[in-house]
């Protein structure tokens, strides 16, 4: 109730009325925008796209309202890629069944506007810990933590091209994710979600500060 | 035809009742645990859970084939719970199996053994 008020508020302070009404009528039918109440393992398999309650600790504004306007796929197998996969039929590895994985409506320019605007104004606190991420450069060694040491490449892609994973890709994580919201998933996944399938790997902060500064470095080429 | 109840058919009425309850509450415990599977294992070690995952195409080793009899024979509960919980560190194999001890809990890990026992038609070790 609160948020659709914000949302209300917002809208009428931005003139732009029918995007409010977009958000909340439409983003709703799919994000939870407020933090759910049963963060169960069921409500993992049954919701239909990312929580968003906390987007404002998350995202980059300057990318939701770019990604927003040209949506391209962040997890190759939706957001349960357990009911994306399928296995091969020649004993490799198993595919993902497209057809499993709906893609993002497109905003115009002025709705993503209002919506990143709305999903910015969405925090929490105590989730992200501002200044975690302490922005030394990772060295030599942070790329090879991501790949080798750590696997972290097993589940999230680095580059593009490379082959669907059932975490989001890392390609463009540097323009789409905040530093301090890194360095939190990777220390405690948990943290967001009792039953997200990420596992906590219990890595020291002088990892979690260089794969976090590695990570801050993948963007998109332009 | 008369039937009358003696003692031995009433012993024998709370000995199937105990053994459907059992086989109710085995069958529950592994429903769980497939669900279980399904959100954490299937990533790397399939849908058909012989180590194809869809994450398997980008791992230096191979993640385990949980349908081989033979290897899952081999390896006792205490190792597969140790797997599970610790990560493959944990049983001096690859890093790339990371410890689940932070999502799952050692019920959770038990009954994910249990049901590696039927998925690799191996016996309890």
């Amino acid at each position: 109730m609160r948020l659709r008020i914000l949302i209300a508020a917002l809208a009428a302070f931005s003139g732009a009325a029918h995007s409010a009404d977009l958000l909340s009528q439409q983003c709703v039918a799919c994000h939870a925008i407020t933090k759910p109440a049963n963060a169960s393992l069921e409500r993992l398999w049954d919701r239909k796209a990312p929580d968003l309650y906390y987007a404002g600790n998350k995202f980059n504004k300057p990318w939701l309202v770019s990604w927003l306007q040209n949506p391209t796929t962040l997890r190759a197998g939706g957001v349960m890629y357990s009911k994306a996969v399928k296995p091969s039929g020649d004993k490799t590895a198993d595919v993902i069944d497209a057809a499993q994985v709906p893609a993002h409506p497109k905003l115009s320019a002025a709705d993503a506007a209002t919506a990143a605007d709305l999903l910015m104004a969405l925090k929490v606190d105590g989730l992200v810990t501002p200044g975690a991420f302490k922005g030394e450069p990772g060295g030599p060694m942070a790329s090879m933590l991501f790949s080798k040491l750590r696997g972290c490449t097993s589940c999230h892609t680095a580059k593009a091209g490379d082959k669907p994973t059932s975490g989001p890709e890392m390609v463009t994580a540097g323009d789409r994710l905040q530093p301090d919201f890194v360095h939190a998933y990777v220390s405690n996944p948990q943290k967001f979600d009792a039953h997200v399938w990420m596992p906590s790997l219990g890595l020291t902060d002088g990892d979690v500060q260089k794969l976090t500064a590695y990570i801050s470095t993948l963007k998109e080429k332009k | 035809m008369k039937f009358s109840l003696n003692m031995n058919h009433v012993y024998a009425l709370i000995a199937l009742g105990i053994a459907v309850c059992t086989t109710d509450a085995a069958k529950a415990d592994e429903a769980h645990a497939v669900k279980l599977y399904n959100t954490y294992c299937v990533q790397c070690h399939g849908v058909n859970r012989d180590g194809n995952g869809i994450n398997s195409a980008n791992m230096a080793v191979k993640p385990r084939d949980h349908t081989d009899t033979k290897a899952m024979g081999d390896t006792p509960d205490e190792t597969l719970f140790k797997a599970i919980k610790g990560g493959g560190l944990a049983v001096s194999k690859s890093v790339l199996m990371p410890k689940w001890e932070g999502v799952l809990n050692d019920d959770e890990i038990k009954e994910l053994v249990a049901y590696l026992r039927v998925v690799s038609k191996t016996t309890a070790k």
